[in-house]
């Protein structure tokens, strides 16, 4: 076993110290130290993409990085994603109204994959947001009502309706 | 104002927790002093154990414990028959089922042979290396065909074969139908394995508190009742002793019910043993070796048909893999044999089937749990014969469909329910007919023409399908009025992201007349219910939909009545709307549902004799027989002969599951079901080498369809309501991934009319249909 190493981040707002093996994955740093369960595992080997949170903004596997290489960066979780307790984002309005959920489990990976995507390209076509999260699996949805959901939230964040 | 909630598409009461991320899911349980557990699992599938030296593993700073089949002591046995085989004459059913860890031998690669417990998974795995297993590797049986070679190895020595179950079941007499026939056509269909694949892998979490001498143990099942009931029993406890939560389960599919996988078994052991909670995750390339799987069956079927093609006849010869246990019983054999016979009068039908042992990992239901094969032969063999009839594929099933006269309508054969298999209700014909309408199948081979003089090759896939659902033995609800003027409900089904917490709230929130949202609905909790059996069969909202309808239906019964004496009128005055009782005529006479609660459980005065205190009531559903939905699925698909890509183009389900509680909810099964036929059918196959390693054990290798793969569904309703519980619900869990493979087939072969292609395999692949093409090319 390698010593532990000191580790510095910033999650959803709030910092955090920790000391941690090298070896240990950013996705079981977050739930199993910082107890953010909220994301999930699915495969572990960067596929499934349940595990997606953003570092600095853009999506990211945390089961593909490990703790100790988020140091000093700024990471947001499904968790971070609503302003409040009864408030949801946007984009979480947008899944439940358009049943872009069944089980659940790859949601957290889906909603943080797409809120770069969004920011990115706010006026995204069909194929654009299956192309968008062609890299997330869902066992559940068949997609359709997910696709569904992205383009009715894409209308609600856009600034100013598109001509 | 009565509300109407059932057949409304209202959005999920569950659906805030999980998008929030605060919903529990069993990796999700961090308990103080928690120890982690990680599985040695065999490399071979077929192999004696010489000796299992656990010492430097035990060695390893960090470890708690270290266990084998030789720790166990009594605790060390064959797990239960989850279901025995059905009351057929005749049948043949050799029982081998799983065991904790493998003492002398492993039969499939994956089976697990010691487990190491330790301060984190990290250490846990570390010291799965430390573990040294003296194997001694004998012959693979793979290939189910093989298996009953008589110089194949023999898994489970006792029975002196490889055969695990014989059945025959039938009606009419097929060989006079035969004789009567213009045309017998008989092939070999082949249907390969599949993984079930739920995002979430299996997890088990277990603490046992000695000073409450109570265990409770957080599982990915789809039956925590009866994995309560099992644990009590294997443990010695009292069945109030142990607690099992099934808390938010991402998918089931089949595989997450299996009593007892060796994991369920072990964990809550361990937990005792130690007197420290444990919990173990699965890994995916553990779920690919150790959670069960279905398919591999392959059938020797023919048709007999009159020349305007009528069917006189089925007959139908098939081997199922079972892989190395029949734990599960014949559920999914017997489900490809009925199912086979789909929505179609067959007069005669003779269908024998064996079922074969094989070093490979168990076969359990997986969504559709064995009918997509049936559907896969029977689809197969009226496009075959209509082809050579010269008749329109479309036509030939309208001719052969059971009449609306025909209910409800007795195969006489056994279903897997062991009751006969009876068709409740059903009406096909407008089915197809929409079905085609919707695609447009007039105005298809138009169309098609004009894209093959511009070079492109669409084709059209038309299918029916029948799926027995909503089946026995029974389920239960309690529905209470809080003292808060909320809704609670609880049920014993878990839950699996089927919106259970919706649809039983709309059943509850339309008898009460509350607001959806009040109604507060617990599953898979067996502190807060401790009756019933299990989410499969499509079977939820049918039957414990029907209980919590009968409890809510006696609950307002009480609410009429208490009200009634205490707004001193008659109980026919009495209204109930919007959460409040209120007096007809004298709306000043009126008191909210919590008021009324409240006065329901009085801390002075008395509850008369007879009477209970609280509003609440406790109802259960037992249906003789399930109900059968059924459908019609219909696409269009574009094929580049020179890649063999495959392109859906269009897809069209019209579905009939009886009345609709939600159709949100059900559309997006029947959409979530599409998408894993169509991984079944043309991205998913299991492929295990001669000596039974599987050789695509990662989603790297084993591709689940993305949202590049799967179009929209498009969908119409039927409502044909089930005549056999109180809402007319059919179940609907299943219906979108049965009849997929024979679509894709169909739809295939009618784009490239030139190739003389049959397509009698699934799943098929690029590599797989340009193969087949090849071969149609040379010939």
């Amino acid at each position: 076993m390698t010593s532990p190493v000191e580790l510095s981040v910033r999650v959803n707002g709030a910092s955090h110290q920790r000391s941690v093996e090298p070896r240990l994955l950013l996705s079981d740093f977050l739930r199993h130290e910082l107890n953010l369960t909220g994301t999930h595992v699915g495969c572990e080997h960067g596929v499934c993409g349940a595990c997606t949170i953003l570092m600095d903004g853009e999506a990211v596997r945390s089961c593909l990085i490990f703790a100790v290489q988020a140091d000093g960066h700024e990471l947001t979780t499904v968790e971070g994603l609503a302003a409040g307790d009864d408030a949801l984002h946007p984009l979480q309005t947008a899944f439940r109204e358009a049943h872009g959920l069944q089980c659940g489990f790859c949601t957290p990976g889906f909603l943080m994959t797409l809120i770069p995507f969004l920011r990115d390209n706010p006026t995204p076509s069909d194929r654009e947001i299956r192309e968008g999260i062609s890299g997330n699996l869902c066992r559940c949805t068949g997609y359709q009502n997910i696709v569904q959901a992205v383009r009715l939230a894409a209308e609600r964040m856009a600034p100013e309706a598109t001509p | 104002m009565n509300r109407s909630y059932v057949g409304q598409s209202v959005p999920r009461n569950e659906d805030r927790r999980l998008l929030t991320g605060q919903a529990l899911f069993v990796d999700d349980v961090q308990l103080e002093g928690m120890l982690h557990v990680a599985f040695l699992r065999s490399d071979h599938a077929h192999a004696l154990i010489r000796g299992v030296d656990v010492s430097a593993a035990l060695a390893r700073p960090g470890v708690a414990a270290v266990y084998t089949a030789e720790d166990l002591g009594d605790y060390w046995r064959p797990g239960p028959l989850l279901v025995p085989p059905p009351p057929v004459e005749g049948l043949t059913f050799n029982e081998a089922t799983q065991v904790p860890l493998a003492k002398e031998k492993v039969f499939h690669v994956g089976e697990p042979i010691a487990l190491v417990v330790a301060e984190s998974r990290y250490v846990a795995e570390d010291a799965l290396a430390d573990i040294l297993v003296d194997f001694e590797p004998l012959g693979a049986v793979v290939d189910p065909e093989a298996a009953l070679a008589p110089d194949a190895p023999i898994l489970h020595t006792q029975f002196g074969t490889n055969l695990a179950a014989h059945v025959v079941q039938g009606h009419g007499d097929y060989e006079q139908a035969k004789a009567e026939a213009d045309l017998v056509i008989s092939r070999r269909f082949l249907y390969d394995r599949g993984a079930a694949c739920a995002l979430e892998n299996r997890a088990v979490a277990a603490r046992w508190d000695p000073k409450a001498e109570e265990l409770t143990v957080w599982d990915t099942t789809q039956a925590p009742i009866p994995i309560r009931n099992g644990l009590a029993r294997m443990l010695g406890l009292l069945e109030s002793q142990v607690h099992v939560v099934a808390p938010f389960v991402g998918g089931g599919f089949g595989p997450k019910i299996m009593m007892f996988y060796p994991e369920e078994v072990l964990i809550p052991w361990v937990a005792m043993k130690l007197g420290q909670p444990v919990k173990w995750t699965e890994d995916r390339q553990e779920n690919f070796y150790a959670t069960t799987q279905e398919r591999g069956q392959v059938h020797d079927a023919e048709i007999a048909v009159t020349q305007d093609g009528r069917i006189l006849g089925v007959r139908d010869f098939f081997l199922h893999d079972t892989g190395a246990y029949d734990s599960y019983g014949l559920t999914v054999p017997i489900n490809s044999q009925c199912t086979l016979l789909g929505p179609y009068s067959v007069p005669s039908y003779h269908s024998e089937f064996k079922a074969v042992f094989t070093n490979k990992i168990t076969v359990t239901p997986v969504r559709g749990a064995g009918r997509q094969h049936g559907v896969f032969v029977m689809e197969r063999l009226l496009d075959l014969a209509a082809r050579a009839l010269g008749m329109d594929p479309a036509e030939i099933r309208r001719r052969n469909y059971l009449g609306n006269e025909a209910f409800p309508y007795n195969h006489q054969i056994i279903f897997q329910d062991f009751s006969p298999l009876f068709y409740d209700s059903g009406d096909y014909l407008p089915a197809l007919e929409t079905a085609l309408e919707t695609i447009g199948y007039d105005s298809f081979r138009e169309e098609q023409r004009r894209m093959r003089e511009a070079g492109r090759h669409i084709g059209v896939g038309v299918v029916s399908y029948i799926e027995g659902t909503g089946i026995g033995p029974y389920e239960g609800a309690r529905v209470t009025i809080d003292p808060s003027g909320r809704v609670r409900v609880a049920t014993g089904l878990g839950t699996q992201g089927q919106g259970h917490y919706t649809a039983f709230a709309q059943v509850v929130a339309e008898v009460l007349d509350v607001d959806v949202e009040q109604v507060h609905v617990t599953t898979g909790d067996t502190r807060e219910f401790g009756w019933g059996t299990g989410t499969f069969a499509s079977r939820g909202a049918v039957v414990a939909g029907s209980a919590c309808h009968a409890a809510a239906q006696a609950v307002r019964e009480k609410i009429l009545a208490m009200a009634g004496r205490v707004l001193e009128a008659v109980e026919e005055q009495i209204e109930l709307s919007d959460g409040h009782v209120r007096v007809r005529g004298a709306p000043e006479r009126s008191l909210s549902l919590g008021e009324l609660a409240r006065m329901a459980n009085p801390l002075r005065g008395a509850v008369k004799p007879g009477t209970e205190p609280g509003l609440e009531a406790t109802a259960y559903f037992g249906p003789d027989r399930g109900s059968t939905a059924s459908g019609v699925h219909a696409m269009i698909v574009e094929v580049d002969p020179e890649t063999a890509m495959v392109e859906i183009k269009r897809y069209v389900v019209v579905h009939d599951c009886g009345r609709l509680i939600n159709p949100m909810i059900v559309e997006g099964q029947v959409q979530g079901g599409v998408a894993q036929g169509i991984g079944n059918a043309f991205y998913e196959k299991l492929i295990f080498d001669d000596s039974g390693q599987l050789l695509n054990a990662s989603f790297m290798d084993y591709l689940l369809p993305t949202a590049l793969d799967v179009p929209r569904v498009e969908m119409a309703h039927r409502e044909t309501p089930a005549p056999m519980n109180p809402l007319g619900l059919k179940g609907v869990g299943e219906a979108g991934c049965i009849p997929t493979g024979a679509a894709f087939a169909q739809a295939v072969e009618d784009a490239l009319p030139e190739y003389g292609l049959e397509i009698l395999e699934i799943p098929l692949s690029p590599n797989r249909l340009f193969s087949l093409l090849e071969d149609a090319h040379d010939h």
